[in-house]
């Protein structure tokens, strides 16, 4: 019983990992500030929440999970809104998305950055 | 088992601070904070198991709370040029008066 919880926690905590790695990889990588947004956002909650998971079954029962709950349904609630605020308030500035119609995509953001 | 996570999001929190510094735009450096946030919180949880002492996770739901609201605070202050009440057009203060640029 004990290794079977080890186990699962461990391809938990690596399943977080690999997703956290993915989304900072695609922060860095993609060409946009849309897609960009994109990759951290998604990531950021399957990620987390999958780390989060994998504390809470070696936790077990104690008060480790009530604190592990309350992170989990914090960063559940929290990291959406603020993505969607972060995309809002850039396409309310006047941030235009990329469409891939010109060969320039990397420094697509300077023109409008002006703006903001 | 937690190191290697622990290693993960540290490797992640670095790609984030180049992200960070590269820019281009100020919303790409926001994202870049929020995420930034979002791995430091997971990595003081990560690190309170390693060290085997979980009372980390106290600071760790502090953390969460601030950087929610650290996100949404540069959101406004950008847009607004202040950080009291949404500036009304009709009814501007002169504080806004003077901060705002436009």
């Amino acid at each position: 019983m004990e290794t079977a919880l080890d186990i699962l926690s461990w391809v938990l905590l690596l399943g977080g990992g690999a997703f956290v790695i993915i989304g900072g990889v695609g922060l860095l990588r993609l060409p946009d500030f849309y897609t960009r947004l994109h990759a951290a956002g998604m990531t950021d909650t399957l990620g987390a929440g999958l780390i989060i998971l994998g504390m809470m079954v070696e936790g077990g029962l104690s008060l480790v999970t009530v604190k592990l709950v309350l992170l989990g349904a914090l960063i559940f609630l929290t990291s959406p809104t603020a993505t969607h605020a972060i995309a809002n308030a850039a396409f309310t500035a006047g941030l235009e998305p990329w469409t891939g119609d010109d060969g320039a995509a990397a420094d697509q953001g300077e023109a409008s950055s002006s703006k903001a | 088992m937690f190191t290697a996570a622990a290693a993960a999001i540290l490797i992640t929190m670095f790609l984030a601070l180049i992200r960070l510094f590269a820019g281009p735009t100020l919303y790409d450096r926001v994202l870049a904070v929020n995420s930034f946030g979002t791995k430091t919180v997971l990595l003081i949880g990560v690190m309170g198991f390693l060290s085997e002492r979980p009372e980390f996770l106290d600071i760790a739901l502090l953390y969460a709370l601030i950087n929610f609201i650290t996100t949404i605070a540069i959101l406004k202050f950008f847009r607004y040029r202040a950080l009291g009440d949404a500036p009304d057009r009709k009814h501007r203060t002169d504080a806004w008066k003077r901060l705002s640029i436009s």
